[in-house]
C-alpha cells in the first residue's frame, strides 16, 4: 500500500502562512503584528500561535485603534488578549486628533478609516517595528491582488506599485533600511471561503457579531449600517431591527452589515460559498469612494 | 479535501487571456456581481460599449490609464474539487521578468494563442519560460475557434505546429484544447460547436491534472528556517518547510555543512500536531536526539542521500532589473532555501535568446529580461540540488546590497566546473525511477599510459562502494564485440564508435560505464561524447598523459618494439597521430597519487551523482 502525499487546499494554505511567520521572526528584529479582533486577524492569530508552538508568539500585537468601535470586538480582543498572554499595543487615532496631526472630517458620513493610516505610521516609527503582519487578503480588492507577501515601505510608508520587488518561489527579500519597513501578509493567498472554512474546521472564536443576532439598522446608499452611537443619521433614516450578521468588522460608521440567519460557523461557510457579492461590496462604503480608492490609500501608508 | 493548483497564465492580451480568465471565475460562480458590475461601469467611462473584463485584473490607476498591465495579480476561483490560485501575467514588454515571477510557483502554465494567428513568438517565449522554470504542465489553449469557423485542420496545423516547437523544451505534460473564450465554448462546458474534438473543457482538464507526482518525495531535504525553543521544557525544534523527499521519526538524519548524525526523535505539525511522514510543502518542527548545535541556514537529510556542497555554481539566471545589468565580477548577496550570503559572477558563460534559444557566447553582460548560463562563486558553501531535480533547492535570488532589491531569479544546473565544457545534466524523467544513475568515464591516452590500471581501480572502487559500475576495455572488446575490425584510421573511429555506443546504454542503464581506450582522434571521441549529451548522460573524459617515452620504456606487451622494429605499422605515437584532448575534464599524470581517487572526487562533484 502507498501513501497519498497530499495536502488538502486549507493545509498547504496553512504550511504557506506558517513558512511566512518563521521567515520574519527568523529575519527581522521587530516584527509586530496588527490585530483588531477582525475575522482575517483572529486567522493571523491562530496561525502565528501554530507556526511557534510550544513556544509563544515571538512579537507583540497592536491594535489601531479608531475609537469608533463595536463593544462586542473590543471585548473579544481584550479577552484574546489575556487567555493567549499577549502584548498588546493600541495606537489611538483619537491621540492624533486631539493633537492636532490629523484633522477629522465633519459632516455626517464622516469617517475615520482614512484617518488610520497616519496613526498606523506612528505606531510603526514610535515601535521602531521593522515588519508588520497585516491579514489583506489578494481575493479582497484588485489594488491588493498585486500585492506582494513582503511588501516594501519606504520611510512615510508609501506602497510603490510600479516598484515592487519580484516575489519568486518562497525566497523573500525582507531586505530594508532603517526607517523603512516591510509589510508582511500570510493570508495574501486564502479567500473569504478559506478564511471561514478554517475557523469552522478549527472551531476558532470570533466576535460574536460574525454571526447572525437581530440589531437595529438602517438602511444608506444601498447598505445596511448598525445603528451605533456612532452614526448621525440622515433626514429620514428610520432605524429598524433585522437579524444581521458582520463579514468585516471596522470602523463602525463605514462597516455595512447583511441580513442573515447563519448563527454557526458552518452556516456562514454554506452562506459565504453561495453569495455573489464580495465581502467589501457588500460592507465598505469607503471603498466605493472611488474607482481607485483602496490603491490611493495603500500607497498613503494603509494596509 | 480539494486541493489547491497554481497556475500562471500567458499569452498577449489580444489574445483574449482576460476573456478567458473571466469566463473562468464566471463560469465557476466565483466572479462576484458588485465585481462585474465595477467593470461594467469602469468600461462605460471608457467609452467600451462591452464589459471589459480586462479592467478585471488591470487593478492599478496607471494600468487603467496606460492600458497596460504592471504587474502579476493573482486571482481565486474554486470547484468542489479543486482551488486554485492563477498568477495572472501580462503579455508586454516585462514580460519576461512577470512571467518568472509568476511562473516560480506554478504547477500548471496555460499558454492561449489567437487561433487565426497561431503560433507566434510570444508563444514560443511563454513555452520556453515555462520549461525553464520547471511548470511540468503545459496546456495550449487555441481560442477564437468561433473566428476560424470551428476548423479541425486549423487547431490541428498549430498543434502541430507547437508540438514541433515543444520537442526542442523540456516539457514532460503537453495539452492542446480548443476554445472560444468570448462564447464559453470548451472553457467549462464542452462544445457543442466543435464535436470533432474528444478532449476535456478546460476546467475539467485542470480539476484532473496530476500534480501530485511533480514533488519530489526521493531526496529528503529539510532547510532549517528557525530555531524553536520553550524555556522551562527543555523544548529545541527546528522548523522549516520540508523541500524533499519524506522524513519519519526515527529516521537517521545529518545535519550539513557540520556533518553531525543523528535521529528524528518527532516531527510536529503546525500547532503540536504530530506528524508521522513529513513531505513538501508541509512547514514542520523537527526534533533531533542528541545535542547539536543546529541553526538556521543548516540543512538535515539522509546520510546516503546529500544535495551537493560547494561555493561554485552553474546556474540559468534571469536578470529583473530595470537598473543596471548583470556583469562578471559584480557581487550581490544570495539568498537560497534559507541561506544567504554573497556571490560573486565568475562568468557569463552565455546569453539566450529567449526567441530562437540561440546562445550568443560573445555577451558580455545581461540586461532587464534577458537570461543566461552564469558561474557563481559563493563566500559560504551552499547546499543545493540542480533546479530540475528540485525547484526548492535548486532556486535563488540576487539581491543588490545598494537597492536591497531582487534583481535575479536563479535556477541552479549543477556544480561548476571551472576548466571543463562537461555539460551536467540533471536527471531526465525515466531515468529517476532506476535505483542508480549510470555515467560513462572515458579515459584516453596513449598506449601502457596507464589507462587500464586506473581504469581497473575505479572499477574496483565503485562496485565496493555499492556503484554499479562496468569496465570496458579497449583490448579485452577487440576480442569480442570489435574482433572484425582492424587499425585503419576508419576502423579505429568504428571501434571507438562501438564502445561509445555501449558505454552510453550502460550508462543509460545507471551503471557507471569506465571505458579505457586509446582512442587517438578527437573527432571520434567527440562523436562519443555528443552522443552522450543528447542522451542527457554525463560524459567525463579523463586525458592520462603519460609521455612517450615512458610509455615506451614501460611497454609491458612490448607493443613499441615491435612498431619501432617496424613489425607493426600504424602505431598510435609512433607512425600514428596521438591527438590528446582539447579540454578534458581531468589530466592525470604518471607522478599522481592514487589516479582513481581523483576521479572519483570530480564524480563526487557531479549533479549526477546522488
Amino acid at each position: 500500500m502507498s501513501t497519498v502525499y497530499e495536502l488538502s487546499h486549507l493545509d498547504a494554505l496553512e504550511a504557506e502562512s506558517v513558512h511566512v511567520f518563521r521567515e520574519v521572526a527568523a529575519t527581522f528584529e521587530h516584527p509586530v503584528l496588527l490585530f483588531s479582533g477582525g475575522k482575517d486577524s483572529v486567522v493571523m492569530l491562530a496561525l502565528a500561535a501554530k507556526a511557534f508552538w510550544p513556544a509563544p508568539l515571538p512579537f507583540p500585537v497592536l491594535h489601531v485603534d479608531t475609537g469608533h468601535n463595536f463593544d462586542e470586538v473590543i471585548a473579544f480582543r481584550d479577552r484574546v488578549v489575556e487567555r493567549m498572554g499577549l502584548c498588546l499595543e493600541v495606537a489611538r487615532v483619537q491621540d492624533d486628533i486631539d493633537a492636532g496631526r490629523v484633522t477629522e472630517d465633519t459632516g455626517p458620513r464622516a469617517s475615520r478609516n482614512r484617518l488610520q493610516t497616519a496613526t498606523l505610521l506612528r505606531a510603526i516609527r514610535e515601535g521602531g517595528f521593522d515588519a508588520v503582519f497585516g491579514g489583506a487578503r489578494r481575493d479582497e480588492e484588485k489594488a491588493r491582488a498585486k500585492e506582494r507577501v513582503f511588501s516594501f515601505r519606504d520611510e512615510s510608508g508609501q506602497w510603490d506599485p510600479r516598484n515592487q520587488r519580484p516575489e519568486l518561489w518562497n525566497l523573500y527579500n525582507g531586505r530594508h533600511r532603517r526607517g523603512e519597513h516591510i509589510r508582511v501578509f500570510p493570508l495574501s493567498n486564502w479567500t473569504e471561503l478559506d478564511i471561514w472554512s478554517f475557523i469552522a474546521a478549527e472551531r476558532i472564536e470570533l466576535p460574536p457579531i460574525y454571526y447572525a443576532h437581530r440589531r437595529p439598522v438602517v438602511q444608506r446608499d444601498g447598505m445596511l449600517l448598525a445603528h451605533t452611537r456612532f452614526l448621525r443619521l440622515l433626514g429620514g433614516e428610520e432605524p429598524y431591527e433585522a437579524s444581521v450578521r458582520f463579514r468585516t468588522v471596522g470602523d463602525a460608521t463605514c462597516t455595512g452589515c447583511i441580513e442573515s440567519t447563519a448563527s454557526t460557523a458552518d452556516e456562514v461557510v454554506a452562506e459565504v460559498a453561495a453569495t455573489r457579492v464580495t465581502e467589501r461590496g457588500a460592507t465598505r462604503a469607503d471603498d466605493r469612494i472611488s474607482e481607485a480608492g483602496m490603491e490611493d490609500r495603500k500607497k498613503e501608508g494603509y494596509f | 479535501m480539494p486541493q489547491l493548483l497554481r497556475l500562471a497564465t500567458a499569452g498577449s492580451v489580444d489574445d483574449g487571456k482576460s476573456t478567458l480568465i473571466g469566463r473562468l471565475l464566471f463560469d465557476s460562480k466565483s466572479l462576484f456581481t458588485d465585481q462585474l458590475a465595477a467593470v461594467e461601469r469602469a468600461s462605460r467611462q471608457r467609452g467600451e460599449d462591452y464589459p471589459n473584463l480586462a479592467l478585471l485584473t488591470d487593478g492599478l490607476r496607471a494600468e487603467r490609464e496606460q492600458g497596460i498591465t504592471i504587474d502579476v495579480a493573482y486571482r481565486y476561483f474554486a470547484t468542489p474539487r479543486r482551488k486554485f490560485v492563477i498568477a495572472d501575467t501580462p503579455g508586454h514588454i516585462q514580460y519576461t521578468r512577470n512571467m518568472v515571477t509568476g511562473a516560480s510557483t506554478a504547477d500548471l502554465a496555460l499558454i492561449l494563442v489567437d487561433a487565426r494567428k497561431g503560433v507566434v513568438q510570444q508563444s514560443r517565449r511563454h513555452a520556453f519560460l515555462a520549461s525553464l522554470l520547471g511548470i511540468p504542465h503545459l496546456v495550449l489553449c487555441v481560442n477564437k475557434m468561433d473566428l476560424v469557423g470551428w476548423s479541425r485542420e486549423r487547431f490541428a496545423e498549430i498543434r502541430e505546429d507547437f508540438r514541433r516547437f515543444a520537442m526542442k523544451l523540456d516539457v514532460t505534460d503537453l495539452s492542446f484544447i480548443p476554445v472560444s473564450a468570448l462564447h464559453g465554448d470548451n472553457v467549462v462546458h464542452r462544445s457543442a460547436s466543435m464535436p470533432w474534438y474528444e478532449g476535456t473543457s478546460l476546467l475539467h482538464h485542470l480539476e484532473e491534472v496530476h500534480v501530485a507526482s511533480d514533488r519530489n518525495l526521493i531526496d529528503a531535504r529539510l532547510p532549517v528556517q528557525y530555531v524553536i525553543r520553550q524555556a522551562g521544557r527543555d523544548f529545541r525544534g527546528y522548523a522549516g518547510t520540508v523541500a524533499g523527499g519524506v522524513f519519519k521519526p526515527g529516521d537517521e538524519v545529518v545535519v550539513l555543512p557540520s556533518g553531525l548524525s543523528s535521529r528524528v526523535a518527532a516531527i510536529w505539525g503546525p500547532g503540536g500536531l504530530p506528524v508521522t511522514e513529513a513531505f513538501p510543502p508541509q512547514a514542520v518542527t523537527v526534533q533531533l536526539t542528541g545535542d547539536l548545535d543546529v541553526g538556521r541556514g543548516d540543512l538535515i537529510c539522509r546520510p546516503a542521500n546529500r544535495p551537493h556542497t560547494g561555493q561554485d555554481l552553474d546556474a540559468m539566471v534571469c536578470w529583473l532589473a530595470g537598473a543596471g545589468t548583470l556583469t562578471p565580477g559584480a557581487t550581490y548577496t544570495i539568498r537560497h532555501t534559507t541561506a544567504e550570503t554573497t556571490a560573486a559572477v565568475q562568468k557569463l558563460e552565455y546569453r539566450l535568446d529567449v526567441d530562437t534559444l540561440h546562445r550568443d557566447e560573445s555577451a558580455r553582460a545581461l540586461a532587464l529580461n534577458e537570461i543566461g548560463r552564469v558561474q557563481l562563486r559563493t563566500r559560504k558553501p551552499l547546499l543545493f540540488d540542480a533546479y530540475r531535480r528540485n525547484r526548492a533547492t535548486g532556486s535563488f535570488i540576487l539581491v543588490d546590497d545598494t537597492t536591497g532589491n531582487t534583481v535575479a531569479a536563479g535556477m541552479i544546473t549543477g556544480p561548476a566546473l571551472p576548466a571543463s565544457r562537461v555539460v551536467w545534466h540533471a536527471a531526465a524523467v525515466g531515468r529517476e525511477e532506476r535505483a542508480t544513475r549510470g555515467l560513462t568515464v572515458w579515459l584516453t591516452g596513449l598506449s601502457a599510459s596507464g589507462k587500464s590500471t586506473i581504469a581497473v581501480e575505479l572499477e574496483r572502487r565503485l562496485v565496493a562502494a555499492g556503484r554499479p559500475a562496468y569496465l570496458l576495455d579497449g583490448d579485452n572488446l577487440r576480442h569480442g564485440l570489435n574482433a572484425d575490425l582492424g587499425f585503419s584510421a576508419e576502423d579505429r573511429a568504428e571501434n571507438v564508435r562501438r564502445v561509445g555506443e555501449v558505454a552510453r546504454l550502460f550508462a543509460d542503464a545507471g551503471v557507471v560505464a569506465v571505458a579505457s581506450l586509446i582512442s587517438p582522434y578527437r573527432q571520434d571521441r567527440e562523436r562519443v561524447r555528443q552522443a552522450h549529451e543528447r542522451a542527457g548522460l554525463p560524459f567525463l573524459e579523463v586525458f592520462v598523459d603519460t609521455p612517450l617515452p615512458v610509455c615506451e620504456a614501460r611497454d609491458p606487451k612490448g607493443m613499441y618494439a615491435k612498431a619501432r622494429a617496424g613489425e607493426i605499422r600504424g602505431f598510435t605515437g609512433i607512425d600514428d597521430p596521438y591527438e590528446p584532448p582539447s579540454a578534458p575534464d581531468l589530466v592525470l599524470r604518471p607522478d599522481d597519487e592514487d589516479p582513481a581517487a581523483r576521479i572519483l572526487t570530480l564524480l563526487n562533484r557531479s549533479a549526477w551523482w546522488e
